[in-house]
């Protein structure tokens, strides 16, 4: 925090102009912006902090026992109960039985959301039909609709077929999404050019085979950042799994909930499981995350 | 002679090609966008409209009809309900205040982040970890962290001999801790999306600018907040939708997650909140429609307030240029 000193932020823009004869070609292809100071790093510093805090957190009091999390003064490293509590959670939920659900659900909602949405996209960019126009907008306008609110109604029908505390429950009503159809119509409109369609139709591909050949290769870079996007929010879902599913049959978000109740509660087994129930998907963002920070910034240019 | 026999039959077959190709052409566009509209009038729009249905009648859990037809009864008593009109404050209150924060955050975020600094990818990764967090992990996390008695935030005011705060019991307080959650886990991410847009910004302006004598905040008023309006008004109808639909982080915040209640005063009940209790609790589903289409309804008014927001902005926008 000795980075806010008061006379930091006049030093930037008293000390940039004697030195802009050299950083402006390195300026030009970095982006414009100007050069940071020790406010800009501390700043940053104290974001980076506050977010990884609470992450470390649980790790903490997971490795350690229950009273850590109310420690007056809490020890700054982890502890080596981590294994010991994992086994508990294990014991006392079916924590690796929630942990296949969860992939399953999630993994079936990726790839569906993936294709309807490629060849919705691909229909709405690049082919003609009558009433393309009407149905695009009627696609754009259920952007906005709360889908979410159906819950009692799906409830009632899932009830009456005999799908509660089965997985396709959670699946089915999740496998479109507007928004999917919406970001890669965006993405395709620019990224097949129609000579390409038209040169493989007169090479005599149907139309299954022009969106195969010509449609798919184009869109993968779009493809891989819905998919990541609907991954997390499928992973992450709580208010459908909680209503249709049950303790016997859990998605992970339920499994912890599961934990997590109860009068007396053991915050070193809670914090075990949360971070059981995080940790797959934070490797995958720091193995990833390259790609899906570019994939957000371009979907916020275009979008 | 033989040429034209040749070709005959060959031009027959290329007829019923070419119509087979002529159909495929005409419907292939309505089998691409089949299972979207398909799936979606099943599981999404129709749940949609069938809960107004339900909303009219008494329909308890469990069963598959309705037990009674009630009219707008559902509606009378949603209207006198104390605990609605207590969780639509709630909801409202805690959306502007982690909305409103969230912007400013993730703006100043942006403009760090815009800086020519080292480990610029390291940063941006680091910094939207937040978002791959599952929600209920977040709550839990969260909910301990804000404990009243001894939670480290109050623990760490104590040691500046501070007094702790009822962030649980308390109104205000409790609203300000489900905030916090809702932006550690948001900032980072709409902070990219600010980025990006920041990025897009041509840098001769700045430039004209710093020549015009402009200081550091004069660019960042008066360049980059107007060029920036679209992102942030989109950003801003985003948050909207999800955040009046807000369920998980409040119903994990609460001690005793299981009952709904948002507190032991219903302190921080949200509608959904609400909704799921009604439905999933007390197993009043023709009620729990009832709340669902109202907050279905608040939606829409928030999204035409905006809508008119933005006409307004982008028409004065249209003035000064």
């Amino acid at each position: 925090m000795t980075t806010l000193d008061a006379t930091t932020p006049e030093a930037a823009p008293a000390s940039a102009p004697p030195r802009m004869p050299r950083p402006v070609p390195r300026a030009r292809r970095r982006g414009r912006g100007w050069r940071p100071t020790v406010l800009t790093y501390g700043l940053l510093a104290a974001f980076l902090l506050g977010s990884a805090f609470p992450l470390y957190w649980q790790i903490l009091v997971g490795s350690r026992e229950s009273t850590t999390a109310f420690d007056s003064t809490p020890p700054l490293l982890p502890g080596g109960n981590f294994f010991s509590n994992a086994s508990r959670v294990f014991d006392q939920v079916r924590f690796w039985k929630a942990l296949s659900n969860s992939l399953i659900a999630a993994g079936a909602i990726t790839l569906s959301v993936v294709l309807f949405s490629t060849l919705a996209g691909f229909a709405f960019a690049k082919l003609r039909f009558r009433g393309r126009n009407a149905l695009y907008v009627f696609v754009i306008a259920t952007l906005a609709v709360p889908t979410q609110l159906g819950i009692v109604p799906l409830y009632i029908l899932m009830a009456k077929y005999g799908w509660v505390g089965h997985l396709q429950a959670v699946i089915v009503p999740n496998m479109v999404t507007a928004l999917g159809v919406f970001w890669m119509r965006q993405y395709l409109v620019q990224a097949v050019p129609n000579e390409l369609i038209e040169a493989a139709r007169v090479d005599g591909c149907n139309m299954i085979r022009v969106f195969w050949h010509v449609c798919v290769p184009a869109a993968r870079p779009a493809a891989a950042v819905l998919g990541v996007f609907t991954f997390v929010m499928a992973w992450n879902d709580f208010l459908w799994p909680l209503i249709a599913l049950n303790p016997e049959n859990p998605t992970v978000q339920v499994a912890i909930d599961q934990i997590n109740t109860g009068f007396s509660k053991d915050f070193s087994l809670i914090m075990t499981g949360t971070t059981l129930a995080t940790l797959p998907l934070i490797i995958g963002f720091i193995f990833l995350g390259r790609q899906i920070v570019a994939g957000i910034m371009q979907g916020a240019v275009k979008g | 002679m033989a040429a034209t026999t040749m070709t005959t039959p060959a031009r027959q077959r290329l007829t019923v090609k070419q119509r087979l190709s002529r159909l495929d052409v005409k419907l292939s566009p309505y089998l691409f966008i089949a299972p979207f509209f398909i799936i979606f009038a099943l599981v999404g729009l129709f749940p949609l409209l069938y809960t107004a249905w339900v909303s009219l009648h008494r329909w308890s859990f469990g069963s598959d009809k309705p037990e009674a037809y009630v009219g707008l009864q559902n509606y009378q008593r949603l209207w006198h309900d104390e605990l609605f009109w207590n969780s639509l404050k709630n909801t409202v209150s805690i959306f502007l205040i982690s909305s409103t924060t969230q912007i400013v955050l993730a703006m100043l975020l942006a403009v760090l982040l815009n800086e020519q600094i080292r480990f610029r990818t390291g940063f941006r990764i680091a910094l939207l970890l937040p978002y791959a967090t599952s929600l209920v992990a977040v709550g839990i996390i969260f909910s301990n962290l804000f404990g009243d008695q001894f939670g480290l935030i109050n623990n760490v005011l104590g040691w500046f001999g501070l007094n702790g705060i009822a962030w649980h019991t308390d109104r205000f307080p409790s609203h300000l801790a489900i905030s916090t959650m809702v932006n550690w886990r948001w900032t980072g991410y709409n902070a990219l999306i600010f980025l990006a847009a920041m990025q897009t910004i041509p840098k001769d302006l700045y430039e004209a600018a710093r020549i015009d004598g402009a200081n550091t905040w004069e660019r960042f008023r008066y360049i980059t907040v107007p060029m920036l309006r679209p992102v942030i008004i989109f950003v801003v109808i985003t948050s909207t939708i999800g955040g009046l639909q807000i369920f998980t982080e409040p119903r994990m915040f609460d001690p005793i997650p299981g009952t709904g209640n948002g507190g032991a005063s219903h302190q921080f009940q949200t509608i959904t909140l609400l909704l799921w209790q009604e439905g999933f609790r007390n197993f009043h589903l023709g009620y729990a429609s009832a709340i669902a289409w109202a907050l279905f309804l608040i939606i829409v008014v928030f999204a035409i307030v905006n809508f008119f927001v933005v006409r307004r902005i982008s028409s004065a926008e249209a003035e000064e240029q």
